[in-house]
């Protein structure tokens, strides 16, 4: 059944006719071009899809587009603002964090999820706060490595 | 079905209020599923295990996210309460810390953030981590339908891999956990083969009850798991999860001591009932329960 819904995606309002059925992650996609979001194993296993939900790291394969309405969502295209990168992006590039690319927008969102929560992580939180992003390239040290620069430069 | 497939059609209903949801669940039955957060739901519908005519999602309804503790009441959650709620809750991590251990390290932090205990409980995995703190905690379940409530304990809940004493036509509305005494600590390990996003392959819980030295009450228990447990015709270690009675027998009443607690966790491993009988996970039901007595022993504020 087609429904009109609004949604408010990195302080921008967008109202789109979906069908009910269709998950966030396609909606962004799909409907809104938004394709820095990945569909991975689209079932919440591999964090390719994950997005902030009112700055939580959730899986955008698991949430129903209807289901985002009223809520904040925060993407990889937000991250960067007027041409500026996000020192965590910036921190990426610098270490060599990422080689396909495709894992890094989860693992940015994740990152940025947990240092918002918690600015001054141990290595050991780090590693389970990306535990839910599946990297194939990198081996994750760099990745864990570059989290834990950017929380030193933390206040 | 091994692969998947975009979600199939559904009627989305969204009713603001309780007894809405019942009725739809009284007039739909099993054509109808209840969507508290759908980090379950939506998998087995991509895969086509589950093709639900109507997803009842709980969104509007205020305030069954709640998280209430009174010293009379002990805790009530309501059924959209997510593991991350538990895992940050400071009231359910000092004084039902057997719950908010099994929260560390169930999924990922993305799946901690969507998916809700009520979640975890319906879909009634053999190995879920919820499980084995619930029952050691004494937790009960309100289980509610248009003809009326009723209370069942955790313990009984659980009927068969994947299949819940929840029936048709009946949403889980609220998770009981009564107060425990206050010399009482709790502890929930998991081994996994892999550091997160798995299924126990050994999980135990422990709820110590110390006077002094002695114990004036432990509840042991268990869900295990197989790596393989996806694939068709695989059978569980452990159908539902277990209470190692005889364990908690070894120890009730007695001054714990380290060859005690070896006999209890010798105990556990001989009860836990593997239908396969594999020697490592075995071996791994003796160490861990081990290590959840002892490190309860050291929690408790007994010396």
């Amino acid at each position: 059944m087609k429904q009109t819904i609004e949604l408010s995606i990195n302080g921008d309002f967008y109202e789109v006719d979906i069908d009910q059925r269709r998950t966030l992650l396609e909606v962004l996609r799909d409907n809104l071009g938004l394709t820095g979001t990945k569909k991975g194993c689209d079932e919440g296993e591999c964090g390719a899809c994950t997005v902030l939900l009112n700055g939580k790291p959730i899986p955008s394969c698991l949430l129903l587009a209807i289901q985002a309405q009223g809520k904040e969502i925060f993407t990889i295209e937000g991250l960067a603002k007027d041409g500026v990168l996000h020192p965590l992006q910036q921190a990426f590039m610098e270490h060599g964090a990422f080689q396909c690319g495709f894992c890094t927008p989860g693992m940015l969102l994740s990152a940025k999820g947990l240092l918002d929560q918690n600015p001054h992580p141990s290595k050991e939180e780090v590693i389970r706060g990306i535990a839910g992003n599946l990297c194939r390239c990198t081996g994750y040290t760099r990745i864990v490595r570059t989290i834990l620069a950017v929380a030193e430069g933390n206040p | 079905m091994n692969y998947l497939r975009r979600l199939p059609k559904f009627d989305y209903l969204a009713p603001k209020t309780v007894e809405e949801v019942c009725s739809l669940l009284s007039e739909h039955k099993e054509k109808a599923a209840v969507m508290a957060d759908g980090t379950d739901l939506l998998p087995k519908m991509k895969h086509r295990e589950m093709v639900p005519q109507y997803l009842i999602s709980l969104e509007n309804i205020p305030d069954l996210d709640r998280i209430e503790y009174s010293a009379k009441e002990g805790l009530r959650l309501g059924p959209s309460v997510t593991i991350d709620d538990i895992q940050t809750s400071q009231v359910i991590r000092g004084k039902f810390q057997a719950l908010a251990q099994a929260t560390d390290n169930l999924g990922s932090a993305q799946i901690r953030n969507l998916a809700t205990l009520a979640g975890n409980l319906c879909n009634a995995a053999p190995c879920a981590d919820t499980t084995p703190p619930l029952i050691a905690l004494g937790a009960r379940l309100k289980l509610i339908s248009s003809n009326g409530e009723r209370t069942v304990p955790v313990e009984e809940f659980f009927l068969a891999p994947f299949e819940s004493a929840l029936q048709k036509d009946e949403l889980l509305g609220e998770i009981e956990v009564p107060n425990q005494p206050s010399n009482s600590s709790g502890v929930s390990l998991k081994q996994t083969l892999r550091g997160a996003m798995e299924y126990p392959l050994v999980g135990i819980a422990v709820v110590l009850h110390l006077e002094g030295k002695v114990c004036r009450d432990v509840k042991i228990t268990g869900s295990f798991c197989s790596h393989c447990w996806r694939r068709e015709g695989c059978r569980f270690p452990c159908p539902t999860p277990f209470r190692a009675t005889r364990a908690e027998e070894t120890l009730r009443g007695k001054e714990l001591e380290e060859t005690l607690i070896e006999e209890a966790a010798q105990a556990c491993s001989r009860e836990a009932r593997p239908i396969v009988d594999h020697e490592y996970t075995r071996e791994m039901i003796k160490v861990f329960t081990r290590r959840a007595v002892i490190q309860a022993w050291q929690g408790s504020k007994q010396p």
